[in-house]
């Protein structure tokens, strides 16, 4: 610890600090540009300039570590000064500088109201120009769907160059020319290709890169601002939902050091559009071949004529990928009080059983541990589409030192070096034996991480080959959790913690939507599965897509930002999104319509409010009341048990539950945005397969 | 005036061959094993005694810069790199070097990576300089084939020398930016510290020099530091080349005892002013980037560093530009603005978005359309950009425009007026036009 002086106030901090850390632990406020805390220090943008005491100039304060600070003659701890009148003059000059050339066209630009550039110049600038000359006019640049572009706002901070080559580990962003005629520019004009772009517009601390769906439609100070979860992977991400009125306008990023940083992808962000269309607003009857508009009664009715007179064994309930655990577990009552045993939530096919324990169905060392990893290997996983931020996470940790990482599955740019190993199951079995020189990697690491991703999950043989090498290489150990499984549905983990698993003697996902299987099935928001023929098909969910075109009563839902719901990510830590909107038309909340369907079926669920709902809820899965933590599992004894199940592998390559990753659910498949994104994705693909 | 014996550089006219035989008999490679086995502090008390200061520009003491290096490699190699990116204008010093007396170069490098226990010595010239380029490329090949360095060398201490070609930017001329470009990034300069004795080429100690601070070093350990310091004033020691351009009977590039008075260096070597020493304007003595003087403070001035700071200038590169009473002065300031402007590498602001804005005004102030109090602003300008930069190119860009308003007021004045007292109906010309 050094000893420093800000404007007279002495902190004691590590001397690796930066002077702006230092200053910040006093309380001193230092403008800033180019400075990020999550990227590189550039000390391009010279707007944190202070005055250090004895030094022949103003030092870049984001730059200069307390350690390079010399001390006073007679040992005095080093002095800085944040409100001379050098520091003074040199932000003001600096900003005189960032202002020349910048437009004066605050009122027509979307960064007005949250502009970095707008909130410093009025508080370290000053009120008039001395700057006769002709402004400086760059052209406009094709970055991608997402990004916008207004060059001529550009203050060249860089963060959007570090941003995708640091964080997002894509070389896309790159500055040309020299001097006054450097220009940010993906050179070519080709959409950045990363899942994590729409980022660089929140970064630009001006006008300069905007996101594109939403631009010139909304002002900052006009939207109400609720902060929820996301639902579009099983990372859950924290999100701000921004609506205006009843309509939600944008979703960003909120902090959360656990999980996404500070940083979503873009099927987190620009899902807005997909909420507004294709929506179930009203329930529909199918008849004669053809869905028409119904009446709520109309469809209880019709509901209820079906499962009255149904066979409890012929009756069956899914449970989709963006389903809350409060509708869950209403779902599970009635069934449960209709005597129904043909329950199922995993709709990839994952072989998994809540019986195994916590710890067999999510990722145990949880996403900030990733950063005590020493060595991964991902069993059928491709982490970049399936859980981004967790990616994100994964190539952190590679950027802070030596990392190996192994992958089982499609060989694919993980934004990291990677050994690859093999395409499927005999490689695992391979490994295993000794037989790739990986298996000593892992075995000689202090910590190695198996992560075993949707692709290996069908097969419970797999899960146990994989298990078992975890436990061989010595991933699971009192102290350290190296075993996890990367789901990828928002909805899974929720419903494994509820036991939403067929009962005794009932069919599980595949057999249910088998044709013929059953009289009566209840999808509560299955969108990536066709019940087969012959069933009489309750569709409840919030966008006119594969399971509504299906079904034979369709009860509308609402969307994950229309509702009060809780979501446990694949971590199993508990969260809760928030209602920023209404759903649309007759659209009612999804638990609400359960209990008023159970009224109607003559079996009434126990609860009349939310908070009742929540209160039964907690009563018997207490963990889940613990909203934003994780409960420890016992990963040890749930890998011996996963181990246990040995069973023969089928010879099969690993192929990933997530084809299109812009296009996973009906939010997103409802969305244009998204689907110009998929679009440009798989040109990306096609020309560098060529 | 120099003495011919004092002279290191013998061949600075390339009245001989720059060839490895030629440079032998002129005593280059003479005894280096003999200095090397001095030892590594000898040769680093030698250069200080020597007082030699950094021919680059800054002036800094050769001898306590390479003290500098870690004395125990902590695994990291250490690395010299010399700095041939000779673009300041008016600069023609090491060009000439590199033409004629290479090997007195190239066994600077060995003794002074010898010094600073580097195995490997990077030599990054200029992008235009194409022809020494290739003189370089084969005094370099002369000495590795006659195994005076090189892994297996007569020397005893393996040492490799690289000739990395530049692609032309004044900007690589800033250390920092130099080993950017040298590891194949963008030349742009670095945040300091740390400094590259800690953190410099790839991350290892590394030492940057001027091609003339390394080719001295081989006279200087042969003759001894005495010798050298007894040369010139105190704390200016020794000799410099001096390239004196502009508006003399004979430009030319001469080496010379650091303190020679302006007046005997011009009229000893150049033939004399051009039109008589009445007819001296100012003279610009450290290449473009320093402040000019007027005639009457430089014209009995000692060219050394001492001197020449307390003019309100410097010495620089010794890159004289003499520039007498028929020359546009509020122009010619108005054209190193424009080259400062256009060397700029834009990484940060105040150099970025200033140089633009200096150049535009003293555009205009060149042509006499601007406004007086806009005199005051520029300065201002200047004192904004001097100082907040990374790099000194900042302070470059802002001192020649400092000197002329110090020193030229009243011509910019006096263009002022005569703009303003002769309306003119012809469109004012724009920017974009």
């Amino acid at each position: 610890m050094t000893k420093i002086l800000v404007d007279g106030i002495e902190v004691d901090v590590p001397a690796e600090y930066t002077l702006l850390q230092a200053c910040e632990m006093a309380g001193a406020e230092i403008p800033r540009f180019c400075f990020h805390e999550r990227l590189s220090i550039a000390g391009n943008c010279r707007m944190c300039l202070v005055e250090l005491k004895g030094a022949p100039k103003p030092v870049a304060s984001c730059a200069y570590a307390v350690k390079d600070c010399r001390p006073g003659p007679n040992g005095e701890p080093p002095e800085v000064l944040t409100r001379s009148g050098q520091t003074k003059k040199a932000r003001e000059g600096v900003m005189e500088f960032l202002l020349i050339n910048h437009p004066l066209d605050c009122p027509i630009c979307d960064q007005g109201g949250h502009c970095d550039l707008q909130d410093q110049a009025m508080a370290y600038g000053v009120d008039s120009t001395r700057y006769g000359e002709n402004k400086r006019a760059v052209e406009e640049k094709y970055i991608g769907p997402l990004v916008r572009t207004a060059m001529n706002r550009c203050i060249h901070c860089t963060r959007c160059v570090r941003f995708l080559a640091e964080v997002a580990g894509v070389p896309d962003l790159g500055a040309i020319g020299r001097g006054e005629d450097m220009e940010i520019t993906s050179y070519l004009e080709q959409a950045m290709g990363s899942e994590l772009q729409g980022n660089v517009a929140d970064l630009c601390p001006v006008g300069a890169l905007v996101p594109k769906p939403q631009s010139y439609n909304i002002r900052p100070w006009e939207l109400s601002k609720t902060e929820s979860v996301d639902v579009m992977d099983a990372v859950g991400s924290a999100i701000r939902v921004d609506a205006r009125g009843r309509e939600v306008m944008q979703i960003e990023p909120r902090v959360n050091e656990d999980i996404n940083e500070e940083w979503i992808s873009d099927k987190t962000r620009h899902p807005v559009d997909g909420l507004r269309v294709q929506r179930l607003d009203r329930p529909y009857l199918r008849e004669n071949g053809r869905l028409r508009p119904a009446s709520w009664g109309e469809a209880f009715a019709a509901i209820a004529a079906k499962v009255k007179g149904a066979d409890p064994k012929r009756v069956g309930a899914l449970v989709g990928d963006l389903a809350g655990v409060e509708e869950i577990f209403a779902l599970k009552g009635l069934m449960t009080a209709l005597g129904v045993a043909n329950l199922d939530c995993r709709q990839g096919g994952e072989r998994l059983d809540p019986a195994w324990g916590r710890a067999s169905y999510v990722f145990n060392p949880t996403i900030p541990g990733i950063e005590a990893a020493d060595a991964i290997l991902l069993v059928g996983a491709n982490p970049r589409t399936e859980a981004s931020l967790l990616n994100v996470r994964i190539r952190k940790r590679w950027r802070m030192g030596p990392l190996a990482v192994g992958l089982i599955g499609e060989d694919t740019d993980l934004t990291y070096p990677h050994t690859y190993l093999g395409a499927g199951t005999d490689t695992l079995a391979a490994l295993a034996k000794g037989e790739h020189s990986f298996l000593e990697i892992l075995k000689g690491a202090e910590r190695p991480l198996v992560i075993v991703g949707g692709a290996a999950l069908a097969d419970p043989a797999v899960i146990a080959a994989a298990a078992a090498l975890a436990k061989d290489v010595g991933a699971v150990t009192a102290e350290w959790n190296g075993f996890g499984v990367l789901h990828t549905a928002a909805a899974r983990v929720g419903a494994l913690d509820l036991g939403f698993v067929p009962g005794v003697g009932g069919l599980d996902f595949f057999g249910m939507i088998a044709p013929g299987a059953l009289d009566v099935v209840f999808n509560l928001g299955a969108d990536e599965c066709t019940v087969g023929a012959g069933a009489f098909v309750i569709y409840q969910g919030t966008h006119g897509d594969r399971g509504a075109s299906r079904a034979d009563v369709v009860l509308p839902g609402a969307a994950y930002t229309e509702k009060s719901a809780t979501y446990v990510n694949l971590e199993g830590r508990v969260q809760q999104a928030n209602r920023a909107g209404f759903p649309p038309g007759d659209a009612r909340e999804d638990w609400a319509i359960l209990r008023a369907l159970s009224d109607v079926l003559g079996h009434r669920l126990p609860y009349d409010s939310l908070v009742a709902l929540r209160r039964a809820l907690y009563a018997e899965h207490p963990h889940l009341a613990a909203i934003g933590s994780v409960e420890p599992g016992d990963t040890v004894a749930a890998v011996d048990r996963l181990a246990g199940l040995g069973g023969t592998m089928a010879k099969a390559a690993f192929a990933s539950p997530v084809l299109d990753f812009y296009l996973t659910n009906p939010i997103a498949r409802a969305s244009r945005v998204l689907a110009e994104c998929s679009s440009l994705a798989r040109g990306r693909a096609l020309e560098a397969a060529e | 005036m120099l003495a011919d014996q004092d002279r290191i550089f013998t061949n600075l006219y390339g009245l001989h061959s720059p060839g490895l035989e030629a440079a032998q008999k002129r005593g280059a490679w003479d005894g280096t094993k003999f200095l090397l086995e001095m030892g590594r502090d000898w040769i680093i008390d030698e250069m200080k005694a020597s007082g030699l200061r950094g021919r680059g520009g800054a002036g800094f003491p050769t001898g306590l810069k390479w003290s500098f290096m870690p004395k125990k490699s902590d695994g990291r190699p250490h690395y010299l790199v010399v700095n041939a990116d000779e673009s300041e204008p008016g600069t023609c010093k090491d060009r000439e070097i590199m033409r004629h007396d290479p090997h007195l170069l190239i066994e600077g490098c060995m003794l002074a990576s010898f010094a600073m226990a580097a195995h490997a010595c990077y030599i990054y010239i200029r992008g235009e300089y194409v022809a020494e380029k290739h003189a370089l490329q084969r005094a370099v090949d002369e000495a590795y084939a006659a195994r005076l360095v090189g892994q297996d060398n007569v020397h005893g201490y393996p040492f490799d020398i690289y000739v990395h070609h530049g692609a032309g930017a004044y900007i690589c001329g800033e250390e920092t930016a130099l080993l950017e470009s040298l590891e194949g990034k963008k030349g742009m300069p670095r945040l300091k510290p740390p400094f590259p004795a800690n953190m410099g080429l790839y991350g290892c100690p590394t030492t940057v020099n001027n091609v003339e601070s390394i080719a001295v070093a081989g006279t200087i350990l042969r003759r001894g530091g005495a010798w050298f310091a007894g040369l010139g004033g105190k704390n200016n020691t020794g000799t410099k080349l001096f390239c004196v351009s502009g508006h003399v009977n004979k430009p030319c590039n001469v080496e010379e005892e650091l303190g020679i008075t302006f007046r005997e260096l011009v009229d000893k070597h150049c033939g004399g002013m051009r039109g008589g020493w009445d007819n001296l304007l100012c003279s610009i003595p450290g290449g473009s980037s320093v402040p000019l003087v007027p005639a009457e403070q430089i014209i009995d001035a000692k060219m050394d560093f001492d001197t020449l700071r307390n003019l309100g200038s410097g010495l620089g590169t010794a890159a004289v530009i003499v520039l007498d009473r028929s020359t546009d002065i509020v122009q010619a300031i108005a054209r190193i603005a424009y080259f400062y402007k256009h060397e700029s590498c834009g990484q940060c602001t105040p150099c970025r978005e200033g140089t633009g804005w200096m150049w535009r005004v003293m555009l205009r102030m060149a042509e006499g359309r601007a406004q007086k109090r806009e005199i005051d602003m520029l300065l201002d300008v200047t004192k904004q950009i001097e100082g907040h930069t990374i790099c000194a190119l900042g302070d470059a860009a802002a001192w020649p425009i400092q000197g002329l308003i110090r020193h030229f007021r009243p011509e910019i004045e006096k263009r002022i007026d005569r703009y303003s007292a002769n309306p003119h109906s012809d469109a004012v010309p724009m920017a974009a036009e």
